[in-house]
């Protein structure tokens, strides 16, 4: 019998704010244990949370990028549990009335574009970390209050390389949005997998396991593979599945149930009386809407028509919200029919040397002032190809403007026929073997000549110009 | 100087006047503790050298030219607001010798006015009680009649203010906790509206009904506590950005021409029949004195009680969640798991009565309970805060007693919880309502035990209410 696979992801994204969901703590990874704490984030007695404006508006702006509709009024709970990673011994959170509901995200499949719906977004905190240190544990309430969005799908997912190709595309929309790093190392984004298969004809779904807290995407691709085929071993063999919640062991490669349906907690939800609801205006939302950014399909097919680029130049581009951003705001400075020239720039030397440094287009002295002017001296014939290429690593690493560097060496192109023809003479005089060869028929003894003109040129002089000289002066 | 009778007001014009200095006051204060509060039992713990510390700069700061009307004053303050250095065990085991690592909103206040932290007084365990007999430290008794309650929770605070051993004192009124001990023991209490005085710094025992304020001698002391306590806070989002207008200026308005409205509900039978002489006594005096008298009727009072009971356990049972032995409070000594940590430190940490109202809180949350109970709670609550809506398009203010009794005797209550609940009924619908509401002295009983007069205004008609207050203070003189 064929089963049919039915996932859905709960993905916990952390947002990049400055400061903590709750209190005014700072939000830096990888400091000492307990450093960034007070009294409200270590749930001290009379401490109270105030919400993080800035956390709101970014749930706001996700779900605006996933076509959500924006709750004008949505509210706080308390979800009761007692263990050491939440302080209060409660996490608040949004049962009853989340930020954002609604919205999809489009992923490509063999079998053409899907819809994978969104059921909701909401705004919590996030847990404490809890290290084990033999005999003890030691808890580091840094990341206890961080603010996470927690983007909860609908069960729409097919497979587990659906699964794969719905978390690239929340990743890449998340980014370009600016509302996390989704940096997955540092569990910017991680992700509780329900799985549950059935078999095909079978219109209720499957019994439903949920695995919790993965936090790579390889990860979640072989727990939902293992689970898959566990779960079709199960019934292939007569046996009944349960619900429950499993672990993931990437050691032993294999899920662990961790607890039951019947002993899953009771967490005595209630609304959260020390925080106001969240009330938004129309004005507030269109405000916030008018600030996103595009999509990268949009981008691409809006750059390809703009700049006049390859549908793969665009698309490379659009993949990364500041190489596009960068890119448009160098073709801008640009003659209109240079946009390719440039794309060629940044996709080959740029995009080299942002691999060779590991640096992104941000981090590096480079403008697109800076390049803009490069690649129109260089299109102006004033420096020649090499030369521009030359600079550029220097424009990268320390910044500047390519016509300064240029007047200041005295790079300029030699175009002045009465020099160059000095060079072509010389050349010509101290290779008469070359000159033998060309006049037998070797005509490829030509390109020897310029390159020698352009040596004694300093790499000067216009290529093309030297070229028609010197064939001129072997004919003679 | 007589420390026994001075005010806030009165204390305030000796120091101006350089009668005595704020060291002078506050040793007179400390002297005063030890040697009344012997018997009572009104403060847990009293930080003298701090107190002197901080009158000695308050005596500078006026050298130096500064002056407000609580600059070198000493007050009392309710063992469950936080003050930076000090203790904080809201009268229970579980914080025994915790220190508080910060000031609440409301003591970051006083202190920035220049006022002297006298002293922290006693209290019903994390507040919940009705006659501070609920301290797991100190039986605070009734300056009136030793053998007799002062009232709670904020029983130190009430016994403190009424003995002399305070100039005035906070207190926190989650059902009642602020005016019941204040009609217990004969002085001034005051529960702002929700929103009006910030909760930051104040540990929770039921967070939308909690407030903090001011217990004193006179309703112009009142008056001037709670100027320097109400305003919108940056640390506590449930604070209201309502103005706070001049309270001493309301106080000389009077009587004639307002509408006081009698609830039918709270005239009913099973009040003591000595409480009910002061309470007509007080209506007829503001009746003679210029006030419209009007029968009003909240006809959803009768559920008040038991929605208070469903709303605030259930609070206070996630509120109390965090004293579980792990970063502060009392830690039992070698457990065996985590959970074994919580079950043990919490068995040993708390009292009787908090772990009865955790266990309800828990019980009314609970899956498949949560509708009958918290759900409809809520509805009721919605209900009960639309009776005073209706209310008060009818009249200023509402009279009514603040306890069916004046204080009982000492371990009467502490057998039947259900009685002790029952006691709070004339209090609860204020927390419930989001209103303010003020206690005042009325009378007193054939055994010299006071009588409390309580006045109901709308939210953020604390105005009105301490205008009724003064005029009736008045009318007593
Ligand atoms: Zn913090």
């Amino acid at each position: 019998m064929k089963y049919l696979t039915t996932i859905g992801l709960e993905t916990h994204v952390q947002l990049k704010t400055a400061t903590k969901m709750f209190c005014s703590c700072s939000l830096k990874f990888g400091e000492e244990p307990n450093t960034n704490i007070c009294p409200v984030c270590l749930g001290y007695p009379g401490a109270l949370p105030l919400a993080n404006r800035e956390a709101i508006k970014l749930t706001v702006l996700s779900g605006l990028m996933l076509g959500c509709t924006i709750n004008k009024h949505s509210t706080f709970d308390r979800k009761n549990y007692f263990y050491p990673d939440m302080a209060k011994d409660y996490q608040i959170t949004q049962n009853t009335h989340p930020l954002c509901l609604g919205g999809g995200v489009t992923i490509q499949t063999p079998n053409g574009p899907k819809l994978i719906r969104i059921n909701h977004i909401h705004l919590e905190e996030d847990a404490a970390k809890i290290n084990h240190y033999g005999q003890f544990s030691g808890v580091d309430y840094n990341r206890g209050g961080t603010p996470l969005m927690e983007i909860v799908s609908e069960p729409d997912l097919s497979s587990q390389d659906e699964a794969m190709a719905y978390l690239q595309a929340l990743k890449q929309i998340l980014v370009y949005t600016g509302v996390s790093d989704c940096n997955l190392e540092e569990g910017n984004m991680r992700s509780d997998v329900n799985v549950s298969i059935r078999p095909e004809g079978q219109t209720t779904l499957g019994t439903k396991v949920e695995i919790k807290n993965m936090n790579t995407f390889k990860g979640i691709y072989a727990a939902a593979t293992y689970e898959i085929a566990r779960q079709t071993y199960a019934l292939t063999h007569g046996k009944v599945l349960v619900q429950e919640t499993r672990r993931w062991d990437p050691d032993a490669n294999e899920t662990q149930s961790m607890r039951s349906k019947e002993n899953a907690h009771d967490y005595r939800y209630f609304p959260e009386p020390d925080l106001v609801p969240i009330a938004l205006s129309d004005e507030q939302i269109a405000e916030w809407r008018s600030s996103l950014p595009e999509l990268p399909s949009a981008r691409r097919i809006r750059m390809m028509e703009e700049y006049g680029i390859p549908e793969y130049d665009a698309g490379v581009l659009a993949d990364a919200r500041e190489n596009a951003d960068f890119f448009e705001a160098t073709a801008r400075l640009c003659d209109k029919q240079l946009g390719k020239i440039v794309s060629n720039w940044f996709m080959v030397e740029v995009m080299r040397l942002l691999s060779e440094t590991g640096k992104a287009i941000g981090a590096c002295a480079l403008t697109p002032a800076a390049l803009a002017e490069l690649v129109t001296l260089a299109d102006q014939r004033v420096i020649n190809g090499p030369t521009a290429k030359e600079l550029l690593p220097e424009l990268f690493e320390k910044g500047g403007m390519p016509k300064t560097l240029v007047e200041a060496r005295g790079l300029g192109q030699v175009s002045d026929t009465t020099a160059l023809e000095a060079f072509v003479q010389q050349a010509i005089a101290s290779n008469p073997k070359s000159v033998e060869d060309y006049k037998a028929g070797k005509k490829a003894a030509a390109g020897y000549f310029v390159g020698q003109v352009m040596k004694l040129s300093k790499g000067k002089a216009d290529p093309k110009l030297v070229g028609e000289l010197v064939a001129r002066a072997l004919e003679q | 100087m007589n420390i026994e009778n001075l005010t806030i007001c009165t204390a305030a014009e000796g120091l101006r006047k350089r009668a005595f200095s704020s060291v002078e006051l506050t040793q007179g204060i400390l002297d005063a503790i030890q040697q009344k509060d012997g018997p009572i039992n009104a403060y847990l713990t009293v930080d003298a050298e701090g107190a002197l510390k901080q009158a000695a700069a308050a005596d500078a700061a006026r050298s130096a030219g500064l002056d407000n009307d609580l600059l070198g004053i000493p007050i009392a303050i309710k063992d469950i607001i936080n003050v930076e250095g000090q203790p904080c065990t809201c009268a229970s085991k579980m914080l025994e010798g915790y220190v508080s690592p910060y000031d609440a909103t409301v003591a970051a206040r006083l202190r920035s006015a220049g006022a002297v932290f006298a002293g922290r007084t006693n209290m019903d365990e994390f507040a919940m009680g009705s006659s501070t007999e609920n301290s797991a430290f100190k039986q605070t008794c009734n300056p009136h009649d030793l053998s007799r309650v002062p009232g709670g929770s904020s029983g130190g605070s009430a016994a403190a203010v009424a003995a002399g051993t305070a100039l005035a004192a906070l207190g926190t009124d989650t059902g009642g906790s602020i005016r019941q001990p204040a009609s217990f023991c004969g002085c001034v209490g005051l529960k702002p509206s929700y929103g009006r005085v910030s909760r930051y710094g104040v540990t929770a025992y039921a967070s939308s009904l909690d407030q903090v304020g001011p217990m004193t001698k006179t309703v112009e002391d009142a008056a001037i506590l709670l100027q320097a306590l109400a305003g919108v806070d940056a640390h506590d989002g449930t604070t209201s950005p309502v103005e706070v207008p001049d309270y001493r200026a309301a106080l000389a308005g009077g009587l004639k021409g307002l509408r006081i409205g009698l609830p039918k509900e709270y005239f009913i039978e099973g009040t003591d029949p000595e409480v009910m002489v002061h309470i007509r006594k007080a209506i007829d005096d503001c009746a003679k004195a210029g006030a419209e008298i009007v029968d009003i009727s909240l006809p959803h009072t009768e559920y008040a009680t038991a929605v208070y009971y469903i709303i605030a356990t259930a609070e206070a049972s996630a509120n109390l969640a965090r004293f579980d032995g792990v970063r502060y409070g009392h830690r039992t000594a070698a457990p065996e798991s985590v959970f074994d940590l919580y079950a043990k430190s919490r068995a040993e940490g708390f009292g009787t009565e908090v772990k009865r109202r955790i266990i309800l809180g828990t019980y009314v949350l609970s899956s498949g309970y949560y509708d009958a109970y918290y759900g409809r709670a809520q509805k009721a609550r919605t209900l009960i805060r639309q009776d005073f809506t209706n209310a008060f398009k009818q009249c200023d203010v509402l009279l009514t007693p603040v306890a069916p009794t004046a204080a009982y005797k000492r371990g009467e209550a502490t057998d039947d919880p259900l009685k002790m609940y029952l006691g709070d009924i004339f209090t609860v619908p204020a927390n419930l309502g989001g209103l303010c509401a003020l206690s005042v002295p009325c009378g007193m009983t054939h055994d010299r035990l006071p009588v409390g007069l309580q006045i109901l205004g709308p939210a953020f008609g604390e105005t009105m209410l301490l205008r009724v207050g003064a005029a009736y203070e008045r009318l007593r003189v």
